[in-house]
């Protein structure tokens, strides 16, 4: 394991949200090591996504700061973070689809490449990287779910983020799917990406994860390796609670 | 510019708002139900008014009497069109918006010519009838009795619609398949069918206006365009798709109209509306009444 | 792979080379100024729709109000002319520096409509300013500007005789919105327009500036659709609210797009080169009585191909393995 540097990528800083009387984040307050593959789990209604959300610049935050990279990006809006270096996909795919599955990527690549050339070759390059090169030119609406998903990693990865963030990507998948999945997460941080990653399903993420960081209502619950994590009374009834109540 | 003036323009407008109201509503309803917005309302109006005028010079029928066969007729109209273009237009797999706005301008198109080959392009009127050229003064106001029946013909259209939708099997497979079409398919309703009765009803309810506007308005080919733009801005005033927004929308826009007109040359009476459109939609992006 | 796409560029650029000298030579065969009229509306709704497929085909922003652009160009034109005596030439770059400028005033509030709510108040701001224009006495009111004019002169570039000079500019106008749109399709702006049109948050979380890609769509759509106005002005040499400003107009610019494929490089052109003649040739063969048969064959066709080809005629190419990406 490499050991934490000093200052960590990604901070967030007493963060609420509120959408109206709802309390989506109640000062949540976590923080992603570079290097570092995250798991960011919960029961359905966590407040995962939102968190997700702010992160990523989608709207600010109600209260509370983002740090990352050193910077204040509190009120950056996404298209600034991702020019500093958040790339991300979404829980319900968004390729644009009308356009080729290189297309895509391209429009990601282009934010660092301004040539169009350059963007392209990248382009390709992370198609391969991802797997997908033998798909470059079907339209991504022609795509299987399961490819969709890699498209929104690669179309991220192209933007060439220093922290990626994973919107259930593996969740849905059939086995074999997930665990291509899982190899191509280990690949990313293995190319020096760090990984914050949403996932519903604990069982899929918890081999993959350093850290795992579980939210409840809105608040961090527990974080810490995943070994303890799973064996937590508060996050196993966590979970139960949901299953019960959606077993409801 | 007195005061009776003012009053005298504004009750006018409010009840020439009223109409815009009945006219838009068909256009809320079809929105509303499926997300399509007809381009060719118009010239439904347009038709509607024909329908009106020829029963009259055939028939001598009086519009008010005329005005349920109008709206009848339009009914089947409507549903037609729906099973013949627009159930096409929404299967559209490729640009699907580009589809159903072009699929019924190019209805409104062919309606307009074939209005032109079949009634020529000049312009009619019902010369007389019970009630065109009469006003009823109320406190010193005179108040066109078309206008005034029209409004009142458009308030019972509004409460109607509010007891259909609200109160029958048929208003709340409306009000379900608007929320979930795909849902309702499994409850065995039949969305093809909900769909043309909704279209029927849109171009009745536009039939009925049509009915009224001719008493007082001249009619010819393409006398849809000059209310069409109207319609529009006020169902978008109101919140696209919501039926009493449209309510709402053509008493503001009949107001707004009035009092441009008071203010600004006659030929710039629009200007207001338009105006009035754009300052609600900057402001409140999905209109006054529309859900986000 | 990257070949192929390349090939795919060069192979576009050179069809459009031939198909502009073939237009070219047109004329050498064809002395009827009656067809040479139809000629030169032909190519210029080709460059008009092709300049309005980029905001609304390539970005997505579906604009019924070109027609204040075009009015805008024709206006400033003719009205630098005939009060000025500032020549034709600049008239048309100010046109469009206005109409871009205007665009990008107009977008600042609009781009954040929309759907339905866009497109109406596309089409109100422009019937505003046309009624304004009717009611603008300096000028010409209602009844607008008649340029007067004074014989052939290039300069001035109006032409009492003959009908070829107006068909070498179209033909260069319409190669020029051609070439624009091929160059933007392969650049940044190009791949930015059409993830927002796809996707806007998506294409905003890849660092896709949304706001600024439209305005950037806006401005070069109505530039250059300011300046067919302006020769439009030109060629007829009498203007007036109504005529230029219109809501036709708005239409007859979507049209060919919409029709041939929109969001192509080559759907304005096709789609121009199948309607435009088609609706001159029924106006003058059966809609001379004004009895609307027209008005019928045009909607019905209109009605017909958006159902039948929704990604429009040059969909139909596709069928052909080497067209397959155009006709996206």
């Amino acid at each position: 394991m490499t050991a934490l540097p000093e200052t960590p990528l990604l901070e967030t800083r007493g963060v609420w949200q509120r959408f109206g009387g709802l309390v989506a984040n109640s000062d949540v307050s976590i923080s992603v090591g570079r290097g570092e593959i995250v798991g960011l789990i919960g029961p359905n209604g966590a407040g995962k996504s939102t968190l997700f959300n702010l992160i990523a610049g989608v709207l600010p935050p109600t209260q509370g700061s983002i740090i990352f990279d050193g910077e204040d990006v509190t009120n950056l809006p996404a298209a600034e973070r991702c020019q500093r270096g958040v790339g991300r996909t979404f829980q319900v795919v968004k390729s644009f689809e009308t356009m080729t599955v290189i297309d895509n990527v391209i429009v990601g690549a282009l934010i660092r490449n301004t040539v169009m050339r350059l963007a392209r070759k990248k382009a390709y390059e992370v198609l391969e990287f991802c797997g997908l090169a033998a798909r470059a030119n079907v339209l991504a609406s022609d795509l299987v779910p399961s490819e969709k998903r890699r498209l929104e990693v690669a179309r991220a990865l192209a933007t060439e983020p220093k922290l990626l963030l994973l919107d259930e990507v593996l969740t849905g998948l059939t086995p074999v799917e997930a665990q291509t999945g899982v190899e191509l997460v280990r690949k990313v941080r293995a190319a020096g990406v760090t990984v914050l990653m949403v996932e519903h399903v604990m069982e899929i993420v918890m081999p993959l994860v350093d850290r795992a960081i579980v939210l409840n209502l809105g608040k961090v619950l527990v974080e810490g390796k995943p070994t303890e994590v799973v064996r937590n009374p508060e996050v196993i009834s966590a979970y139960l609670g949901d299953r019960h109540a959606v077993g409801a | 510019m007195t005061a009776e003036t003012i009053i005298q323009s504004l009750a006018s407008g409010l009840l020439m708002g009223l109409l815009y109201g009945l006219i838009a509503a068909g256009l809320a309803l079809i929105f509303g139900l499926m997300d399509v917005v007809n381009f060719a309302h118009g010239e439904f109006l347009m038709i509607a008014m024909y329908a009106t005028f020829f029963l009259f010079a055939f028939f001598a029928i009086d519009p008010l009497l005329a005005a349920p066969l109008v709206a009848a007729a339009l009914f089947v109209f409507g549903a037609v069109v729906y099973l013949l273009v627009v159930r096409f237009a929404v299967r559209a797999k490729a640009n699907a918006g580009m589809v159903q706005i072009f699929s019924t301008f190019g209805l409104a198109i062919v309606m307009r010519g074939l209005a032109q080959f079949f009634f020529t392009p000049d312009y009619r009127s019902v010369t007389h009838s019970w009630l065109g050229g009469k006003t009823v003064s109320v406190a010193g106001i005179f108040l066109p009795e078309p206008q005034l029946i029209g409004a009142m013909v458009s308030i019972a259209a509004f409460v109607a619609l509010y007891f259909f939708i609200n109160r029958t099997d048929f208003g709340r497979a409306l009000e379900a398949t608007r929320e979930d079409a795909g849902a309702v398919a499994l409850v065995g309703i039949d969305k093809n069918r909900v769909f043309a009765l909704g279209w029927g009803l849109g171009a009745a309810l536009v039939g009925l206006a049509g009915a009224i506007m001719a008493i007082f308005f001249y009619i010819y080919p393409d006398v849809g365009a000059s209310f069409a733009l109207i319609a529009y801005v006020t169902v978008a005033l109101g919140g696209f798709g919501s039926v009493f927004g449209a309510f709402a929308g053509g008493i503001i826009v009949g107001l707004v109209e009035a009092s441009t007109a008071l203010i600004l040359p006659p030929s710039l009476k629009s200007v207001g509306i338009y105006a009035v459109y754009l300052l609600v939609v900057f402001i409140r992006p999905r209109g006054l009444f529309g859900s986000m | 792979m990257d070949a192929n796409f390349a090939q795919r560029r060069r192979r576009d650029l050179i069809m459009a080379f031939c198909l502009a000298v073939i237009a070219a030579l047109v004329p050498l065969f064809v002395k009827d100024v009656y067809v040479q009229n139809i000629m030169v509306l032909t190519l210029m709704y080709a460059a008009l729709s092709q300049s309005w497929n980029i905001l609304s085909g390539y970005c997505g922003q579906i604009s019924l109000g070109h027609a204040l652009y075009f009015g805008l160009g024709a206006y400033t034109t003719a009205l630098l002319f005939t009060k000025f005596g500032v020549l034709p030439w600049f008239g048309m770059l100010a046109g469009g520096a206005i109409s871009a400028l205007i665009a990008m005033a107009l977008g600042y509030p609009c781009f954040r409509l929309r759907g339905h709510y866009f497109v109406i108040a596309t089409i109100v701001i422009a019937e505003i300013a046309l009624l304004l224009f009717q009611n603008w006495d300096w000028a010409g009111a209602a009844l607008g500007i008649d340029i007067p004019v004074r014989g052939d002169s290039w300069l001035k570039f109006q032409f009492a005789r003959s009908k070829l000079p107006y068909f070498y500019f179209a033909l260069a106008l319409a190669c020029i919105a051609w070439f624009v749109t091929w160059w933007l399709e392969d650049s940044k702006w190009g791949y930015w327009w059409r993830a927002v049109k796809d996707n806007p948050d998506a294409a905003e979380s890849l660092g896709v500036v949304v706001f600024n890609s439209k305005m950037g769509a806006a401005a070069v759509s109505a530039f250059l659709v300011a300046v067919g106005g302006s020769f439009y002005a030109q060629f007829v040499s009498y203007i007036d609210p109504e005529s230029v400003m219109g809501f036709q107009f708005s239409l007859l610019m979507a049209l060919p797009a919409v029709l041939g494929g929109i969001g192509t490089l080559w759907g304005p052109v096709l789609g121009a080169v199948i309607l435009i003649p088609l609706t001159e040739l029924t106006r003058s063969f059966v809609g001379g009585s004004g009895r609307g048969v027209d008005l019928i064959v045009y909607g019905t066709l209109i009605v017909a191909i958006s159902l039948a080809l929704p990604k429009g005629l040059v969909s139909v190419f596709s069928l052909f393995p080497w067209r397959k990406e155009a006709a996206r």
